[in-house]
């Protein structure tokens, strides 16, 4: 039984053995998240160029074109290579531009989230107390509970638009931020040169910019990566649901929510648009994963 | 036991701000969608019946009163009537309940039961090609959406393979896909957590020790690992079980499993919302006692979590 563990754990194991295997590691980890950079760059430019590359109309319906199969012939050339859907419009170029909607809730989400939560935290971190113990405590507090169910409640009576959904995806991500922000403006609180520089005059605001972001810029690019990824579930989860974008506007959890009923006759309606939000899910957080990894290991805990 | 009380109070005392806050935030979003009596009542109600109603939830009077108010409500249970099924909300809830306790239950064993074993595995064989498939799969499990893969399986087993049932609740057959839907995530989450535990203990001195002493391989990991990793798998198996909730609303919708995750969503649909507001309160009471039982627990194994 003993042999059964590879030699090369053993050597892992022992003390001093251990970084013969990190370069090659170090070097993979950064052609994987180059990789995944590359892929969320291809998203964007998918995204901003729809209205090109989409081969038709994403809104357009056709009652003779409806529930065709993929294929890749057509008589005036223009194929419908993922097929049609129930009202005969084209799944690829729906896929394509449901793009725009993932990637503008998914970085407007982040974008908000990462306000409050680095407003907040700085807050927490600078005036100590009594703030600093509410706003750990409302953090606390968020964790709690599953927010998809707020989310569902709050959008359940002010109703799904735009707005709501990227503010309410927004804030339930902003705990992660606050919470490496206050640690890290604990952490320099206490040094020296920050009395030194409210001594010779400097502003909070000079601490802020000068010490405190530079220190946390590459935590808060890892989770902001990490946030990316679960914004887009959450906005295809809510439109799934019937809760996020509404039709006719081409969204992934929209597309595959539409293609259910034709599940058994018409497999790609759905499927399309839920590989295609599979695998930039997988893609982006395991990109994350991989920034982590490079850029900050000490967040490898949370 | 030292130490136990203020680290039950702490935890307690963030239960009952979790719960004081999905209450007011659920107060703070109806008085925000204006004049909540027209939500409350059916869209033909008459005037005279939305006055009476006005007066009946106090809503001529100031907002903390009415807040107060509120809260007095939320905690005897009074949600409302029903506009749909014509009875008190909560009542209506509780019957729908067990159904995705049910669901909840069989995801969370089938999770554990798959999962632990194939942790373990994976750490004692790391690097083999048994740890690198699975590690795979728990990652795409832990990123891939539940709703897809509900219509995945869907696709797959019920329509193309026709095994199992793709929706309903009538025996074990239609539980089944439900249950690895809504267990995907914790089953990878177990998996992965499991995995670098054992592996962390592996790593310590005392292994090394039995080792040398030239105890059986089979015998380190499973008289002296096992045991020392148990404490943190637990905790991070238990904690699985409050995130199930939340996506039971997802898979309950996609298997039209009757249970409340599926009648929040239609009541939506039905403008039901005293029913919505209920259940929303009730899963988020379930979930924040639930994570509670597991910190006591937690607690009462490991006296180094608890606050010095």
């Amino acid at each position: 039984m003993v042999s059964s563990i590879p030699a090369s754990d053993r050597a892992d194991l022992a003390p001093g053995a251990a970084p013969a295997v990190r370069p090659s590691r170090g070097r993979r980890t950064r052609q994987m998240a180059l990789g995944g950079g590359v892929f969320v760059l291809l998203l964007v430019v998918t995204a901003l160029a729809a209205p090109v590359i989409a081969p038709h109309d994403p809104v357009r319906q056709s009652l003779r074109a409806r529930l065709a199969a993929p294929t890749l012939s057509a008589a005036d050339g223009k194929a419908h290579v993922l097929g049609t859907d129930h009202l005969g419009r084209d799944v690829l170029s729906r896929t394509i531009h449901g793009a725009r909607i993932s990637l503008l809730v998914g970085f407007a989400a982040v974008v908000v989230g990462g306000i409050v939560g680095a407003t907040l935290g700085l807050l927490a971190g600078f005036r100590g107390g009594w703030t600093d113990t509410m706003i750990m405590t409302l953090a606390d507090a968020q964790l709690a509970f599953p927010f998809i169910l707020l989310a569902i409640g709050i959008i359940a009576v002010l109703g799904p638009s735009f707005p709501t959904l990227i503010v309410v995806i927004g804030l339930s991500g902003w705990v992660t931020y606050a919470r490496v922000l206050r640690s890290q403006v604990l952490v320099l609180r206490s040094r020296e040169f920050v009395d030194a520089i409210h001594a010779l005059g400097g502003s909070v605001a000079r601490v802020i910019a000068r010490h405190i972001l530079p220190n946390v810029l590459s935590s808060l690019v890892v989770i902001a990566t990490l946030e990316l990824a679960r914004a887009i579930v959450l906005e295809a989860t809510l439109s799934f649901l019937g809760l996020g974008v509404q039709p006719p506007t081409p969204s992934w959890g929209g597309m595959v929510h539409e293609g259910r009923e034709y599940l058994d006759s018409a497999w790609w309606i759905s499927t399309a648009p839920g590989i295609v939000l599979m695998l930039t899910s997988i893609v982006v957080s395991r990109t994350g994963d991989w920034l982590r990894d490079l850029l900050d290991p000490t967040l490898r805990g949370e | 036991m030292r130490g136990l009380l203020p680290f039950l109070g702490s935890r307690l005392l963030r239960a009952a701000v979790a719960l004081w806050l999905v209450s007011t935030v659920v107060f703070v979003v109806m008085r925000l969608s204006g004049d909540p009596v027209p939500l409350l009542l059916p869209p033909d109600a008459p005037r005279s019946e939305i006055f009476r109603v006005r007066a009946e939830l106090g809503l001529d009077r100031p907002l903390p009163v009415q807040y107060v108010v509120f809260l007095g409500n939320v905690l005897r249970g009074d949600f409302g009537r029903s506009i749909h099924f014509r009875q008190p909300a909560f009542r209506v809830v509780l019957g729908y309940l067990p159904a995705t306790f049910e669901l909840g239950l069989t995801a969370f064993v089938l999770a554990s039961l798959v999962a632990l074993p194939i942790g373990v595995v994976s750490a004692v064989r790391r690097n083999s090609p048994v740890d690198q498939v699975t590690m795979g799969l728990a990652l795409v499990g832990q990123s891939a959406p539940t709703f897809f893969i509900g219509i995945l399986l869907i696709l797959v087993v019920s329509l193309k393979l026709g095994l199992l049932p793709t929706s309903g609740r009538e025996d074990w057959r239609n539980l089944v896909l439900p249950a690895l839907t809504l267990g995907a995530f914790a089953m990878a989450s177990i998996a992965r957590l499991t995995r670098s535990a054992v592996l962390e203990v592996l790593r310590a001195d005392y292994i090394r020790t039995a080792r040398a002493k030239g105890l059986s391989e089979a015998l380190v990991v499973a008289k002296h690992t096992l045991k020392n990793a148990a404490v943190p798998i637990v905790t991070i198996t238990g904690l699985q079980f409050g995130t199930l909730l939340g996506g039971a609303v997802v898979t309950e919708t996609v298997f039209a499993w009757p249970g409340i995750g599926r009648l929040a969503i239609q009541s939506i649909y039905n403008r039901d919302y005293p029913v919505v507001q209920c259940t929303v309160f009730l899963s988020a009471v379930l979930f924040i006692v639930i994570n509670f039982c597991i910190d006591l627990v937690y607690g009462l194994l490991d006296p180094r979590v608890r606050p010095s």
